[in-house]
């Protein structure tokens, strides 16, 4: 397969030596050096945001280490590796969730890993980000395109089961991405506008509903923060106020790389995980933050670029996906530190410290350079 | 590949890429939110958080100014500061209370009382983020054990503070006074700006009454802390004004030997520098550690100090009050002399005995069978009461008051002694409004020998012999001599208003000090004994106060019983006669008879003011407790 691939991509790119050998890795260079630069400057926010403490800045460099040799591995395997595993990997990945709700461990109340004996402590939610947009195009992709109402249906359960188990850990924030990685897949196998209408509608039904039945005390509070924070700014209301001064305070260019003020001065709570854009944006300002918003829509259109020229409708639907779970991770997490949003626990993808999410999101940049490295010439 | 060969490949992917580019704008407007999100907080409202960012991060705190410190006359330091390290606890930064306290319990040892305090502050209303002390005074021990551990304790702090220390506490207790931790009442009329930084305040005595010149002004700091409110640099400072360095009259050695006279006993013995009004020694025995009080007294210490049957709390200085019995004389004779009521020559006839009219009740004479032929040197030094008893009534009720108030009596006539009592000067107008009854003669007789509604402290019996050996002249009791600082004496020390005692004939004053002066020296004086030897000459007078009453406690033995039943022994005097350097007066409760106790205490605080201490040594052996028992 791989002497196949080779001759497919020099067939295209005769000319061109160098990339003969990001064909020969299965890498895309444009989207590896985006990365790159974005995790590295990610340390460069994380030595400042963990009070330049060398060892979280080590740590999670070798996190991310690992994170890149992971997408190497799913680079090297072929789409449709993934598009045969996907059922099983489905199933198996519903069973573990089931599992975690048994006999999961877990910390504030929340059970969210499975410690299997031999492997390491996992946390299966996390890999449903990958696995149900995967299975949710898999299945559409078996049928024709835009797909019908009852091809809808069964693709909106795919989705929507991994998704009301990991509600119940209870865990909102993975849910909801794992549930708009889905969505998504629906989205892009050209569901019609008549039905997306038709889901807004449901929804907009449906919030009250979750409301009063299945969000907790805890997440309606961090609603009702979000409303007005001023109203327990000691409580609940202290992350949002403290990240929206670490942010306003930064002004244009920033109070400068270490010297945050509110971070530094530990006012800034979860300095160097789920707020950590309010370090960047103290510290280097809307300018810092106009660049690394820049750099994440470079990345997302090189994706969905990846996505458009993908072969198969698998790999479209897959990489456009995942994709724009990218982008969720991003304007939540945002969103959230900004006072946007509510606070949901969802990191600054490959900026935030620590975390399986950086490994996942990884392997998903992994799936995309395979979509666009293991195309063949009939679709030329 | 069961898919796909009948899909149409075109279609499906420009289906997709048509959504993909949907896909792009939405991201393109949710992106552009984000950036105009920033564009408001950042540049839009970038003032406003930049002010709420440094309203974090700097505070300002008021910087407590050192307490003025107190020296004797001779600079002998008798109140300072020293450094004393708490724990004291956030409740809002303290994750779980139950878990630190018990953490804490097994770093440091935290009494039943510091738990009770602690829980009791801690459910009064209070601000919040403010320090609750759990503990005071830890050593060092302890404050490494904490510095080790710190990082475990969120909320708890080690706070360093400068706590008022009485080096010869024991001693001074009763005339310095004591600062302890502000009370709710004492925080309705301080200043809340001067004492903002401020925990202690004087409660009694010359701390309470200098208390806002030994405070001195608060400073002001910003600082900038971090979220725990922990205080990492100082970004401005305005220094406090320390509270000013006061020099008072007070003799340490004399204050001390006053003690050691009385060492066991109870009573007090006040010593005035005529000349100034100073007050050289205020003693009042047994006093107590008030360094206790500074940080909080247990409530076991304090009981036992309260309740026993020394009183040691109790000031007798100056709020003992007493009948003066025959220490009134002198200053009875003078009004006698100068309201013509007896002359320097009228004799009487002492038959042991007074009656009012003929038949009537007999007044006795403390001396059995009477004095005999007396004239007024001979009824002062012998104190006869026969002579008085006739005096008073020949003056009657309304002189004696006009005369007794001329020295002080019935009033608190000090100037910075704070908590005097005034005593008991009686009068027509007094006894018909708290007795309902009319002035008897009777009344006058009781009067004429210092017993009956008349009451005095030790206090004012010193002034009012203070004003005999100035002739007439006040100066009022004081303990300030000094300011260190800038500010003079006149600005803070109140001015006296009692015009001095002008007699018919000046010349009487002399007359009474002669008569004194035969208390000691003379043949028949009744402290010729304390006065026997003495290479110059004092004036002098004893006197006994009968106990009315003694609240009787079953606890105590026959003989203790009788013991404390006994007349409590007076003495006033100053000395040397001619140019009179110290006045002193003195109480012995139950001390028997004042010629026999209490003169030779006033003796010895002649003899060391005049003469000399005694050796350090030497007076340590007499009364080493004092300074034992600390």
């Amino acid at each position: 397969m791989s002497a196949g691939s080779l001759f497919n991509q020099s067939a295209r790119h005769p000319l061109s030596g160098p990339r003969g050998i990001w064909s020969v890795l299965h890498i895309d260079p444009i989207l590896l050096f985006l990365l790159l630069v974005l995790i590295a400057g990610g340390l460069v926010v994380l030595y400042s945001g963990a009070d330049q403490n060398m060892a979280v800045v080590k740590a999670q460099g070798i996190r991310m280490g690992v994170a890149l040799i992971v997408m190497f591995v799913f680079a090297q395997l072929d789409p449709a590796v993934f598009r045969r595993w996907s059922p099983w990997l489905f199933a198996a990945g519903v069973a573990s969730l089931v599992a975690v709700m048994l006999v999961g461990v877990g910390a504030k109340g929340a059970q969210r890993w499975l410690a299997i004996p031999g492997l390491p402590r996992f946390q299966p939610s996390e890999l449903m980000k990958l696995v149900v947009p995967m299975m949710a195009a898999w299945y559409l992709s078996r049928h024709y395109l835009p797909p019908r109402l009852r091809h809808v249906v069964v693709a909106l359960l795919i989705v929507l089961l991994p998704m009301v188990l990991i509600i119940l850990q209870p865990d909102l924030g993975t849910s909801l991405l794992v549930g708009s990685a889905g969505i998504f897949v629906v989205f892009f196998a050209g569901i019609s506008w008549r039905l997306i209408g038709a889901f807004f509608a449901m929804v907009s039904v449906a919030a009250p509903l979750m409301w009063f039945f299945v969000l907790r005390e805890y997440q309606k509070q961090r609603v009702l923060t979000l409303l007005d924070p001023q109203s327990d700014p000691l409580g609940a209301g202290w992350n949002i106020i403290q990240s929206k001064t670490a942010i306003g305070s930064g002004g244009v260019d920033g109070k400068g790389w270490l010297q945050g003020t509110q971070s530094h001065l530990e006012f800034l709570p979860e300095s160097h995980t789920d707020f950590i854009v309010a370090v960047l944006a103290e510290e280097f300002g809307f300018v810092g933050m106009l660049i690394l918003l820049v750099v994440y829509l470079l990345i997302i259109l090189r994706c969905l670029y990846i996505a458009a020229t993908a072969q198969d409708s698998f790999s479209r639907l897959l990489a456009g996906a995942l994709t724009m779970t990218f982008f969720i991770y991003i304007f939540v997490n945002v969103g959230m530190v900004s006072g946007l949003l509510p606070v949901v626990g969802v990191p600054l993808p490959l900026v935030s410290y620590g975390g399986t999410s950086g490994v996942t999101l990884m392997a998903a940049f992994g799936v995309l350079m395979s979509v666009h490295t293991h195309r063949r010439m009939i679709s030329a | 590949m069961p898919w796909g060969e009948f899909k149409n490949i075109v279609a499906e992917r420009r289906l997709f890429q048509r959504r993909a580019i949907v896909m792009l704008l939405l991201v393109l407007v949710l992106l552009g939110l984000l950036v105009a999100r920033m564009y408001q907080l950042q540049v839009v409202e970038h003032d406003i958080y930049t002010t709420l960012s440094d309203k974090n991060r700097v505070q300002v705190q008021s910087v407590a100014p050192p307490r003025g410190l107190v020296y004797d006359r001779n600079d002998v330091l008798l109140a300072e500061n020293r450094p004393v390290f708490s724990v004291t606890l956030v409740p809002e930064r303290v994750g779980d209370m139950q878990q630190t306290l018990a953490k804490l319990h097994g770093m440091l040892s935290i009494s039943e009382e510091d738990m009770e305090r602690f829980n009791r502050r801690l459910l009064e209303p209070r601000r919040p983020f403010q320090e609750l002390p759990l503990r005071y005074d830890l050593n060092e021990q302890e404050i490494a054990r904490l510095a080790v551990h710190r990082h475990e304790l969120p909320g708890v702090e080690v706070s360093a503070e400068l706590v008022r220390y009485y080096p010869h506490s024991e001693l001074t207790a009763h005339a310095l006074g004591y600062v302890g931790r502000i009370n709710r009442q004492e925080l309705q009329r301080i200043d809340p700006v001067n004492y903002a930084g401020t925990n202690y305040i004087g409660k009694s005595g010359v701390e309470r009454f200098y208390e806002e010149l030994l405070h001195g002004r608060v400073g002001y700091q910003h600082v900038e802390t971090n979220a725990r409110g922990r205080t990492l640099r100082v970004l401005e400072r305005e220094n406090p004004v320390p509270g000013e360095d006061i020099r008072l009259h007070m003799d340490l050695r004399l204050q001390r030997l006053a003690h050691e006279l009385l060492d066991g006993r109870r009573g007090a013995i006040i010593a005035i520098e005529p000349s100034t009004g100073g007050l050289l020694a205020l003693a009042s025995v047994p006093g107590f550690d008030a360094n206790q009080f500074v940080t909080g007294i247990g409530v076991e210490a304090y009981r036992e100090l309260s309740t026993s049957v020394d009183k040691p709390l109790f000031n007798r200085a100056l709020r003992g009050q007493y009948p003066p019995g025959s220490t009134l004389k002198p200053m009875l004779a003078i009004a006698a002399l100068d309201s013509g009521a007896v002359t320097r020559d009228k004799t009487i006839w002492d038959p042991g005995y007074f009656r009012l009219t003929p038949g009537g009740r007999p007044w006795r004479d403390w001396k059995r069978g009477g004095h005999g032929w007396v004239d007024l040197t001979a009824a002062v030094a012998e104190s006869c009461d026969i002579y008085f008893y006739e005096a008073a009534v020949a003056m009657g009720v309304d002189t004696m008051h006009q005369y007794l108030s001329q020295f002080g009596f019935g009033e608190d006539a000090t100037l910075d002694v704070a908590g005097a009592l005034s005593g008991l000067l009686p009068s027509r107008d007094w006894k018909r409004a708290v007795h309902s009854e009319p002035w008897y003669p009777g009344d006058s007789v009781n009067l004429g020998i210092g017993q009956g509604f008349m009451l005095s402290t030790p206090l004012q019996l010193a002034t009012a012999t203070s004003v005999i050996a100035n002739r007439g002249n006040w100066a009022e009791p004081r303990l300030l001599k000094e300011v260190k600082g800038d500010r003079s004496i006149d600005e803070v020390l109140p001015t006296g208003s009692h015009q001095s005692i002008e007699l018919e004939n000046p010349d009487d004053w002399e007359f009474v000090v002669e008569s004194m002066a035969e208390v000691m020296h003379g043949s028949k004086g009744t402290a010729r004994g304390a006065g026997r030897g003495a290479p110059y000459r004092m004036a002098g007078k004893t006197g006994t106060a009968q106990v009315f009453s003694l609240a009787e406690d079953e606890e105590y033995d026959e003989e203790e019983i009788r013991e404390r039943l006994r007349d409590h022994a007076l003495f006033v005097g100053f000395a040397p006669v001619d140019n009179p350097q110290i006045a002193v007066a003195v109480i012995v409760e139950n001390g028997g008879s004042g010629s026999g106790t209490a003169a030779p205490v006033a003796r010895a605080m002649f003899d060391a003011w005049l003469l000399g201490f005694p050796a350090e040594g030497e007076a340590l052996v007499i009364g080493s407790s004092a300074e034992a028992s600390r």
